[in-house]
């Protein structure tokens, strides 16, 4: 499944679309330490995280991960939003909690 | 060493809302230079642990980038006040980050072991009130 067939399902509020959405999503990963995110994230991860501060789209970007989904209605503040756009970092947000997106998207992307 | 390329950039104190331009113009820079993505996603991780050390912990301070052939060299050199238990420093969830600092998603205490990890060599050089120098290689 790529970033872009996420985008399709429709599931989630597209807050930013990324440069690289023919990306293939790879593993779901969920973690707000971003420490931890930056040492444990997959490359090629959908995230699914509450944290929606600038430092969120460094780890993001660094770590090489395909898509950030916020949940629990988490938001981007302004500088996020805007370093979002920059880096081309494709970012997603829902109101569901961080474990039932993230098995929504590890169904969709074992069935 | 004649033929490295040398990349120096400030990290300014107290910065977080630029804590990770450093490491993201790296990455970039050796993306295009058509490091392997495994390689630059090492580089990055490492870089950017340090890079937010140095904003958090020791009032910014100059890091250096030295590519070769060989090996991709980073060495993060602050003027801040020095790792008083290095042993302690590089234990997996340790930290002396703020409350504030925590609240942004940091001080989970893996920056040092996630720099180990990612990197082929990690030298750590400190003194007390004085500063540290953190020496990494990625061997390419």
């Amino acid at each position: 499944m790529t970033v872009k067939d996420l985008i399709d399902k429709n599931w989630y509020k597209v807050i930013n679309e990324g440069d690289e959405t023919e990306r293939e999503i790879g593993k779901v990963f969920c973690c707000d330490l971003l420490s931890i995110a930056m040492g444990k994230a997959p490359a090629d991860c959908a995230w699914v995280t509450v944290m929606g501060n600038i430092n969120t789209l460094a780890v993001a970007t660094l770590a090489d991960a395909a898509v950030v989904i916020l949940a629990e209605n988490a938001q981007l503040d302004a500088n996020a939003a805007s370093k979002a756009a920059q880096q081309g970092v494709t970012v997603l947000a829902t109101e569901m909690p961080i474990f039932d997106a993230a098995l929504q998207i590890y169904r969709a992307l074992n069935a | 060493m004649e033929d490295a390329i040398v990349l120096k950039y400030q990290v300014i104190d107290g910065e977080f809302q630029r804590a990770g331009e450093v490491s993201s113009d790296v990455k970039h820079k050796l993306k295009q230079m058509g490091v392997p993505a495994n390689i630059v996603r090492k580089v990055a991780i490492a870089m950017y642990e340090g890079e937010v050390n140095m904003v958090i912990h020791a009032n910014g301070g100059e890091i250096t980038v030295e590519i070769t052939p060989e090996q991709i060299k980073m060495i993060l050199a602050d003027v801040g006040p020095g790792i008083p238990d290095v042993e302690k420093a590089m234990t997996a969830g340790f930290s002396t980050a703020s409350d504030a600092t925590r609240n942004l998603g940091f001080g989970a205490g893996m920056g040092l072991p996630n720099m180990k990890k990612n990197t082929d060599s990690l030298d750590i050089e400190t003194l007390l009130g004085e500063g540290t120098t953190i020496t990494m290689i990625v061997k390419l």
